[in-house]
């Protein structure tokens, strides 16, 4: 037993994380969040680092790797709150002419909810009569359909959850490095308990569902990765929430990151499989 | 990330359970849980057992008479004798997990070969001295004071929190030598032999209604020089150099009964009708992604040691944090589950979920554990 990444694995995350800050980083991000359209440059330049073709075999142009490194690169998408259909797109490279390579923007149909449905090429499932909905995501244009989710997609499920991962790992940093630099009553506010305990508390967190995502990217199980999603909507939902009280008053402006970190959790926490079905699938399994 | 075991461990873990089924019909019953010598009597024999069947200190270097395992097979073995029904360490604790590894690390040639083959033998039991009514969180303001005269330190103070004290020989205890030095400055580490005049234990009683630990009270108790461990004033640094590495096993046994629990628990609430109630349910299914989680973090920890030789305690205190509530909760859920019979101190359930309320507290406070986390991992300034 060897439970901690290879140094390939290592070397494959950091490699997306310096992708990522060169082509998605914060003023990419603040840009996107004013103009909210789906960056085709950034989606090809993804394809051709082989985010969508990661997990197809060599023989047919992929990269041949697995779902442990698929899941380290969504967690380095969603600690860089990469927008886009990047699961349903991920899942159709192979099946989908076009989505492997990153020339053909997929989207898929989810549990009465569909992400970037005007702006993709090709659409799984059935979206008709799809209306629009004021996203409360500023960076996830949804519609509502009329379909209900009967099973979630494993596979989806653990994605979503490896980008929660992500978001709350970096809503950690973030409160973190807040904690350290603002100054109230002459010292940091990190150096009070209250203010610490919080960010203690984020960790904790964040390390669990590290080991709960990484474990169901090595088992593929269906229940471990139920748990999975469970804990890293958790982590990813209460870590921004915790970030924001952390920031005070500037935590609740629309000019700190805090905010887009947990509305994207949000949505992931709904998309593939909510807390209640993940409970349900738990519950059956004992 | 490989989450398969070599064929080395798997062996390993074969020869292990082989060994069990064999020893295991050959153990006394369990003694009754107030019964002091009877209780020492239960787990000196296991630990014979397992000194004759070669798994004693297990995690042991082989220089100091243990098997030298590495952490992966330490869990494996914590795994299967869990699973197995075997006993834990019990009155074994201080001696092979704390006293032991100390004396091993920082004794000298003499003082390794005098007092650790009967820790491994299961001849002579630990208790510790640590905790006091005033250095409770704040442990190196303990004031034992231990007074050097000729040979012998004179020592004077009370313990608290002694787990096995009516029934051990030994205990590991920790004293201030220099009371004018910074306080982690003046504290000297020293062997007590608990037979020594001027030593008076009284149970203390919980409250789960059990005396699982006791006060000791020492009057001018004499200790020799030469069961000093380590240098005068350099016993926090000798303490802390077992404290402060560990292998990020030591729940594994607890989070496989946990698992099993709760397994047990479906079956309960499946049987009575609440697993009708969709609120129990689904909090039963979360506490299954949580003792999942638990177990994978422990294996996360102890391939983290496997590689790098120790994890260092932070990562004990982020599992620790978690666990500790978890376990909590696990006997709070039971408790709706059973609903009026959890009133029933006759249920193990009852007793587990009342022992259960030390968890957040022993061995370092939740409040304390998040300093550790917040100040050591997460590098947020020292303050108060």
């Amino acid at each position: 037993m060897d439970f901690q990444l290879t140094s390939d694995q290592r070397a494959l995350k950091a490699g997306m994380r310096e992708l990522l800050a060169a082509r998605f980083g914060r003023d990419a991000l603040r840009a996107a969040v004013d103009r909210p359209e789906l960056d085709r440059t950034l989606w090809r330049a993804l394809g051709e680092a082989g985010f969508f073709a990661l997990r197809l075999p060599e023989s047919e142009g992929g990269v041949g790797l697995g779902l442990p490194e698929a899941v380290l690169l969504f967690e380095e998408a969603g600690r860089a709150l990469l927008p886009g259909p990047l699961v349903a797109s991920h899942l159709a490279a192979g099946a989908v002419k076009g989505a492997a390579g990153g020339e053909t923007v997929v989207t898929r149909v989810d549990g009465g909810l569909v992400g970037w449905l005007a702006e993709a090429d090709h659409v799984q499932g059935d979206a008709s009569g799809a209306t629009p909905l004021r996203s409360v995501d500023p960076l996830t244009p949804l519609h509502r359909t009329g379909g209900r989710r009967t099973t979630g997609d494993p596979e989806a499920v653990l994605l979503a959850a490896a980008e929660q991962l992500g978001s709350a790992a970096r809503s950690t940093e973030l409160a973190v490095q807040h904690a350290q630099e603002r100054e109230q009553f002459g010292r940091p506010v990190g150096s009070f308990q209250a203010v610490k305990h919080l960010c203690a508390d984020m960790l904790v967190r964040t390390e669990v569902a590290r080991a709960a995502v990484y474990a169901a990217a090595v088992t593929g199980d269906a229940e471990e990765i139920a748990g999975a999603k469970l804990l890293a909507d958790e982590a990813a939902v209460r870590g921004a929430r915790d970030c924001l009280q952390v920031h005070g008053g500037m935590g609740f402006t629309w000019e700190a990151d805090v905010h887009l970190h947990l509305k994207r959790a949000w949505v992931r926490a709904e998309q593939w499989q909510s807390a209640k079905e993940a409970c349900e699938v738990l519950a059956a399994a004992l | 990330m490989d989450l398969t075991y070599t064929e080395e461990e798997e062996a390993f873990r074969a020869g292990l359970r082989g060994w069990l089924a064999t020893a295991l019909p050959q153990l006394p019953p369990r003694p009754d849980p107030l019964d002091w010598p009877a209780r020492r009597a239960y787990d000196t024999t296991w630990q014979r057992m397992l000194y004759g069947a070669g798994y004693a200190g297990l995690h042991w270097p082989e220089a100091a008479g243990g098997r030298g395992a590495t952490p992966t097979q330490h869990l494996i073995y914590l795994e299967e004798t869990e699973k197995a029904g075997a006993p834990y360490v019990g009155a074994n604790f201080v001696g092979l997990l704390h006293a032991g590894p100390t004396i091993a690390a920082e004794g000298t040639p003499g003082q390794r070969a005098r007092w650790l083959p009967p820790v491994l033998r299961g001849d002579e039991i630990w208790c510790q001295g640590f905790s006091e009514p005033d250095a409770g969180s704040d442990l190196a303001a303990l004031r034992t004071r231990a007074v050097r005269d000729g040979d012998d330190y004179v020592v004077s103070g009370s313990k608290i929190w002694t787990s096995h004290a009516e029934v051990a020989d030994w205990c590991e205890l920790l004293v201030r030598t220099d009371p004018d030095a910074p306080k982690h400055r003046g504290i000297t580490w020293l062997a007590l032999p608990m037979d020594a005049p001027g030593i008076t234990v009284r149970p203390l009683r919980t409250l789960a209604g059990s005396a699982e630990f006791a006060e000791v009270f020492l009057d001018e108790v004499r200790v020799p020089v030469a069961n000093r461990v380590g240098a005068e004033n350099d016993g926090w640094r000798v303490t802390m150099v077992t404290l402060s590495f560990e292998r990020g096993t030591a729940f594994v046994g607890e989070v496989v009964a946990c698992r099993r629990t709760l397994a047990e628990l479906a079956k309960t609430a499946q049987a009575n009708g609440s697993w009708d109630d969709d609120a129990l349910r689904r909090q039963l299914g979360r506490l299954n992604a949580e003792f999942t989680a638990l177990w994978r973090l422990t294996q996360w920890n102890v391939s983290a040691a496997q590689r790098g030789g120790g994890v260092p305690g932070v990562g004990g205190s982020v599992f620790k944090l978690r666990y500790s509530h978890a376990r909590q909760e696990l006997f709070d859920t039971a408790a709706r589950v059973l609903g009026p019979d959890a009133l029933d101190l006759g249920r193990d359930l009852t007793l587990d979920r009342l022992s259960s309320l030390s968890y957040t507290i022993a061995a370092g406070t939740s409040q304390i554990q998040r300093n550790i986390v917040a100040e050591r991992i997460l590098g947020l300034p020292k303050g108060r």
